[in-house]
């Protein structure tokens, strides 16, 4: 990847000798993509790194917020220095996401952790909400390191080096009319009369996925809830034995053993449900947020085919007797090819991650449920003893 | 052994109809009550609940539920082994013709006549309140039944809501079952995975009934103590009642020995009627009188001789009831104590099962 980047844009042209068009981003990306002889990025060949941490609070007069640390080490020759360390807030980052969506229409974005909290019902400052965004913010900003064309994508170098983000932001503002990136792709009030079977195929999965993803959910927290509601009688039925554990004389060890137990079990639970709550349904969410963005790609893609196929109709209804097809109906065509390409390419990665991803999470939970188990065996296992224990022997 | 045999003759026929059944229980309070008078001394067995209490899931609720007639057979069975195990108990004439006399066992119970032994319980009530001078280790074996009793179903309650609820954590995985394999069905690399851990899901989901109904036997294993907390109080109150007589005999005794003394010496040294009457209707004849203190001293030997006999019962009653309290506390204790292990092997084995279920449905999703 190294390698090609070292030759200056202008020069590539696709394998048939048309010069590549590369004012449009698109174009030289998904020829990136073409030329990418390994997509996969091993340990060795991985050249970028990012880490999102250290959450801190800032209070100022209008507000309190959060910033957290963006830290990115790298021997790309597009980053002026192998490492920085920046402080960006979630709007940085949603910011970034927007960006990403305008600049890399044909390409699938990761998704952001949900922008609004419902304010009394979920503390935004907590530790365990900031924590579990942190992971999701790391996440995001992991996937599109992992990305062979979205990595290089110039706002994500910014978003990970400039010290004064604020500023940049309101220079792209300016520049967007002379960029033209959010222009291009806008292409409206084109209807596709039928999408291609494979990106159909597409579609439905999501259908399918996104609404087996909502079930699991809705299991999820039921589970939790249920687990919840366990826990408040295990918590009044541990101390009756302590109750009657003072009412005896012979066995009052013996139940207040049997009372310690249960509210070890008691905190095993917690534990559970906790563990559950903060890891495991947020990157179901998560998931659904994506595919949701996934299928408005997906909508991109059909426009951009409907436009094509519109125009070349016109073409033909003309009847003019041209040797070449006009340029902009080539310039549709070669759109509609890269974002096809992109698109699949960005799908198989995806499913691969997804399945990396599902795998993790589900063993988690397999992991989370076993452990719990795995308290609750040690604490009732050591009071057999106790129990089994003689009076004469004390 | 001979006795063994009879009761399983006996526990396999009430298998039958329904009014059998019913007859057979009633026949087993029978005799209950027969020994509860008999034996006041001793904490008599009891016996398992006639209707379904303390129920986690609203079937078993039903009287008629297999599975509650079936622990309630279990219950009438421990309740002939406790008998027959009770060193006095178990020699009793009518306990035997229970185990070996088909017909007319009935009749031979109210021939004895024991009903006639019975205190009212208005009786017993009052002499609850009136007693001066219980022995007070009776008085403390009161209150302890009366905490234990309250702690016991406490935690009969709780136990049943708790397993409600765990019910309801494991009967929801079984979901997630239904919805791998539905979501299987959309998956290349995944599918297979996620198919079996569903399966294993729908294990775990079904787990929890056998887990639950052998912690019945756990409840029901507290339930006798609870109701043996009743058993306990019955011979409290039985020595409570024979205090309060005696009391009330000493107490007469003491006042016709006052009459007596007053009449002899003529003097009144307290307030009676007696005195106001004789002030008010003229002084008696010495020759009343005479027969009035004949009667008295009569009555006053009769008294003393009856307050001797009382006094010895009580003593008797006291040592024999507090022997067999001894031998329950011991029993209670054993018992408990095996009641406890039980429940904590029913547990570490609930967790192993936990485990195993969990540990497949992780290699399944590693093979995903």
């Amino acid at each position: 990847i190294l390698l090609f980047l070292n030759f200056p844009i202008q020069d590539l042209s696709l394998p048939n000798g048309t010069p590549v068009d590369t004012s449009s981003p698109a174009s030289s990306s998904s020829l990136l993509n073409r030329l990418q002889l390994d997509d996969d990025l091993d340990g060795e060949t991985r050249d970028l790194f990012v880490t999102v941490d250290d959450p801190k609070k800032h209070v100022c007069t209008m507000e309190t917020y959060i910033t957290y640390r963006v830290t990115t080490k790298t021997t790309r020759a597009e980053f002026d220095l192998p490492e920085y360390s920046v402080r960006r807030r979630y709007q940085d980052f949603d910011w970034l996401r927007i960006k990403l969506e305008e600049s890399q229409p044909t390409h699938l974005i990761p998704p952001l952790p949900e922008k609004f909290v419902v304010k009394g019902v979920v503390d935004r400052f907590s530790e365990e909400f900031v924590e579990t965004r942190r992971k999701a913010l790391d996440k995001f900003l992991k996937r599109i390191t992992d990305h062979p064309v979205l990595s290089f994508n110039e706002h994500f170098n910014v978003f990970l080096t400039a010290k004064d983000l604020n500023a940049y932001k309101k220079q792209g503002m300016a520049l967007l009319s002379k960029m033209g990136e959010s222009v291009k792709y806008v292409t409206g009030g084109y209807k596709l009369r039928s999408r291609p079977l494979e990106f159909a195929a597409i579609g439905e999965y999501l259908d399918t996925f996104s609404l087996k993803l909502g079930t699991i959910d809705r299991i999820a927290q039921r589970i939790i809830k249920e687990q919840l509601e366990y826990l408040v009688e295990l918590r009044e039925y541990g101390p009756v034995y302590s109750t009657w554990g003072g009412l005896e004389v012979e066995l009052s060890e013996q139940l207040e053993g049997v009372s310690a137990c249960i509210g070890n079990c008691c905190t095993a639970l917690e534990e559970l449900s906790e563990d559950m709550t903060e890891d495991f349904l947020p990157v179901l969410r998560e998931y659904i947020l994506y595919s949701e963005s996934m299928k408005n790609v997906l909508k991109k893609r059909d426009q951009v085919q409907a436009e094509y196929e519109a125009k070349l109709e016109a073409v033909a209804l003309k009847k003019e007797d041209r040797p070449k097809v006009p340029t902009d109906v080539e310039k549709c065509q070669d759109r509609v090819e890269c974002f096809n390409a992109d698109l699949k390419a960005d799908m198989e990665r995806w499913q691969n991650n997804k399945r990396q991803d599902f795998r993790q999470l589900l063993m988690g939970m397999a992991d989370k449920n076993i452990h719990y188990y795995e308290k609750c065996l040690t604490a009732w296992e050591s009071i057999i003893p106790l129990l089994q224990d003689k009076p004469e022997t004390k | 052994v001979l006795s063994f045999r009879a009761v399983e003759s006996q526990s396999e026929g009430q298998c039958v109809p329904v009014d059998s059944l019913w007859r057979r229980y009633s026949e087993f309070e029978l005799l209950r009550n027969y020994l509860s008078i008999t034996y006041p001394h001793i904490v008599v067995p009891p016996l398992p609940e006639k209707r379904a209490d303390f129920v986690w899931h609203k079937l078993s609720a039903d009287n008629m539920d297999p599975d509650f007639v079936e622990r309630r057979r279990i219950g009438l069975e421990n309740f002939l082994l406790r008998v027959a195990s009770h060193p006095v108990l178990c020699q009793d004439k009518i306990f035997y013709s229970f185990l070996t006399q088909e017909g007319g066992w009935k009749e031979m119970v109210n021939e004895t006549g024991f009903q006639l032994k019975a205190d009212s319980r208005l009786k017993a009530l009052n002499a609850t309140f009136r007693v001066k001078n219980p022995d007070k280790r009776f008085t403390e074996l009161k209150h302890y039944s009366d905490e234990l009793q309250s702690v016991i179903s406490h935690l009969l309650r709780v136990r049943a809501r708790v397993a409600d609820r765990l019910y309801g954590v494991y009967k929801v995985h079984g979901n997630y079952g239904r919805v791998f394999s539905e979501w299987s069905a959309i998956e290349k690399e995944m599918g297979d995975g996620l198919q079996s851990a569903g399966h294993h899901m729908d294990v775990y989901a079904a787990s929890i009934d056998d887990i639950l109904e052998e912690e019945e036997h756990y409840a029901d294993q507290l339930k006798e103590y609870l109701f043996y907390a009743e058993a306990l109080r019955a011979v409290c109150r039985k020595h409570e009642l024979m205090q309060y007589d005696l009391e009330m005999a000493a107490q007469d005794l003491t006042s016709k020995k006052q009459q007596c003394e007053e009449l002899a010496t003529g003097t009144v040294r307290t307030f009676s009627l007696k005195g106001m009457t004789s002030k008010l209707f003229g002084q008696e004849t010495p020759e009343q009188r005479e027969a009035k203190i004949k009667v008295l001293e009569e009555q006053i030997q009769e008294g003393e001789e009856q307050l001797k006999s009382k006094n010895l019962e009580g003593r008797d009653f006291v040592k024999s009831a507090w022997a067999d309290i001894e031998r329950f506390k011991e029993q209670k204790n054993h018992d408990l104590k095996e009641a406890l292990i039980s429940y904590a092997v029913m547990q570490i084995s609930m967790c192993k099962k936990g485990i195993q279920v969990w540990t497949n449905a992780k290699e399944c999703f590693s093979k995903m």
